[in-house]
């Protein structure tokens, strides 16, 4: 997804010269298709977030619409308070985007891995925040959101080949994409970890549970009534992130159903212990937390019998 | 190109007046950082400033000012009122409910650029003000009030490498060197000597100059070069709680209310 975000970018910024572009030293082989076509737009800030954000800060305040990019962790948490007390506080359009959200950074170990990004940064008010299930969806949410007014979080993912099947690259903000329809079940996820979630929807209809596939990327503006129309629907619901059970797409869930007194049980399927020193690749660490394709199907399978005995 | 410095009315004496009188009324701290820069604040609105009034506020080109030690925010309401910017009656509403004027400066407020108050920030966000000015080919300069403590925060030394990187010569920092912090003197909290020599080494244009010394500020600033070159910090030297004399290096002005007695003695000896 990082290929097609400055993909996307760099045309964009071809055509609106307030884009700036913004990197913590990170992004080899990703930024060079901007940073070589604009190089008096690209700063390569040093390993400094903070400073990274207060720039850009100061770079908003006069008109232009920087992209401060760096790994999920380092983008989104470092800076924390500065995207608070700068673009949230200020209501200026500096665009943070944290690449590899959840494991993709599994090797790197705990502190690459991105599983409170999103429900950190969901709670300031007035700061969008978008995570992509797949690279075509990143290129239509940063063409669609690109030159809000306010500010932006974009959690992107690593790979450029994932794609969830059935979302066509649909985007629109405050708004969540059904991919997948079925009568039994309904799973909402967020990011690349969805590719999971239908994967394993496609295994519960083949046993005959029909599995509604819902992918949530405007994660604020939440779809809030969108996610309560589905909801209801349903006796239960799996959320799938890979993110911590507490802030992200699971607490939303959590919200929407206890706001509007929603009869639906909400299983968090997540991230739920600390880290405990081991690592891995993406694929294992998402099987070890309970997000594989094969995980989430014995979920569900639990789940429904439960809900039937 | 030269600096046009012109006397608009603006003095620290009035300043230290307001900080005085506002921080009895509303019964608030924060004295001895106010009276701390007021000559230097005194010097940026009585004229370096360009455009500095509010009714130039939409003007691209005006200087912009980031008070970076937010918690001085009253010398700031003080000079803006006196530029005529803020009202007696906007004034008066300093710490009460609903205000734009709290004890940290608010950005809704006319004449504010930035919030500020979290120590740290103010100078990486000058710092991007000044690239927007080179991008913009403005001759837009930036001046930012640091505390001298404040350069405890490695978020400054962040901002001071960028800044000398990219030759950010319409970037001004002034640090306010009264060697005090919250809990005691900055030699005994965290040392932050030499200061001049610490800037120096990381590549800016360093001046001493005596912050209480509002020509010698003035002057020292229409001398430097914006057209190119490195950024430029002014260390200046000063003294907490300048003017009041049971104020002047003590540690509990940091945070301290006057009482009635103690109200009556400063005006005395700020002139009243």
């Amino acid at each position: 997804m990082r290929g097609a975000f400055i993909r996307e970018l760099t045309e964009l910024a071809a055509a609106d010269s307030r884009i700036v572009l913004l990197t913590g030293d990170l992004g080899y082989t990703v930024l060079e298709t901007f940073a070589d076509r604009f190089p008096d737009r690209f700063f390569n800030v040093g390993v400094a977030e903070q400073n990274m954000i207060g720039v850009a800060t100061g770079l908003a305040d006069a008109g232009f619409i920087p992209f401060a990019y760096s790994i999920a962790t380092f983008a989104a948490l470092r800076p924390y308070e500065f995207i608070r007390n700068g673009p949230v506080l200020h209501r200026l359009p500096v665009r943070v985007v944290g690449t590899g959200g959840g494991f993709e950074y599994g090797t790197a170990g705990p502190t690459h891995h991105a599983l409170e990004d999103v429900g950190t940064l969901r709670m300031l008010p007035g700061l969008a925040v978008i995570a992509p299930a797949d690279f075509e969806q990143t290129r239509t949410a940063l063409a669609a959101t690109w030159d809000l007014p306010g500010p932006i979080y974009f959690r992107i993912g690593k790979d450029d080949r994932n794609v969830v099947d059935g979302l066509d690259g649909r985007f629109e903000l405050g708004r969540a994409q059904v991919v997948r329809h079925g009568g039994d079940l309904i799973m909402l996820t967020m990011g690349s970890v969805a590719r999971e979630a239908t994967a394993a929807a496609a295994v519960l209809d083949a046993e005959g549970i029909g599995c509604t596939v819902v992918v949530v990327a405007s994660m604020n503006p939440a779809p809030a009534d969108d996610l309560a129309e589905l909801l209801a629907q349903f006796p239960v619901a799996l959320t799938v992130e890979a993110h911590y059970v507490v802030g992200g797409l699971g607490s939303l869930a959590c919200e929407v159903v206890g706001e509007r007194a929603l009869g639906c049980r909400v299983v968090r399927c997540g991230v739920r212990s600390a880290p405990d020193g081991r690592s891995g690749s993406e694929r294992y660490l998402n099987a070890l937390h309970g997000l594989s394709r094969d995980a989430l199907v014995e979920t569900a399978r639990g789940v429904l019998h439960e809900s039937a005995s | 190109m030269k600096t046009i410095v012109t006397s608009n009315g603006v003095s620290a004496r009035q300043l230290r007046r307001i900080i005085l009188e506002q921080s009895k009324r509303a019964h608030v701290g924060h004295i001895g950082s106010a009276l701390s820069v007021a000559d230097i604040v005194a010097a940026l609105f009585g004229g370096v400033l360009r455009a500095s009034a509010p009714d130039d506020a939409a003007h691209a080109d005006r200087d912009r000012f980031v008070l970076s030690k937010g918690h001085a925010a009253l010398a700031l309401y003080a000079a803006l009122h006196l530029r005529g910017a803020l009202s007696r009656e906007s004034l008066d509403t300093y710490c009460g409910d609903g205000t734009l004027l709290g004890v940290h400066p608010e950005h809704e407020l006319p004449g504010v650029d930035f919030c500020t108050g979290s120590l740290g920030h103010g100078l990486s966000i000058g710092a991007g003000a000044a690239l927007a000015s080179r991008l913009q080919r403005s001759e837009r300069r930036t001046f930012v009030l640091l505390s001298d403590a404040e350069c405890n925060e490695g978020s400054i030394w962040e901002a001071v490498m960028f800044a000398a990187h990219h030759r950010l010569s319409r970037l001004v920092a002034i640090v306010d060197l009264n060697g005090q912090q919250a809990l005691g003197y900055t030699d005994d909290v965290l040392n932050l000597s030499p200061m001049a020599e610490r800037w120096r080494a990381f590549g800016w244009d360093t001046h001493d100059v005596d912050g209480h010394d509002t020509d010698d500020i003035a002057a020292t600033i229409e001398g430097l070069d914006f057209a190119g070159g490195p950024p430029h910090v002014l260390i200046a030297r000063t003294v907490f709680g300048r003017g009041v004399s049971y104020m002047e290096r003590q540690i509990k002005w940091h945070y301290w209310p006057m009482s009635d007695a103690d109200y009556e003695q400063a005006l005395a000896e700020t002139g009243g």
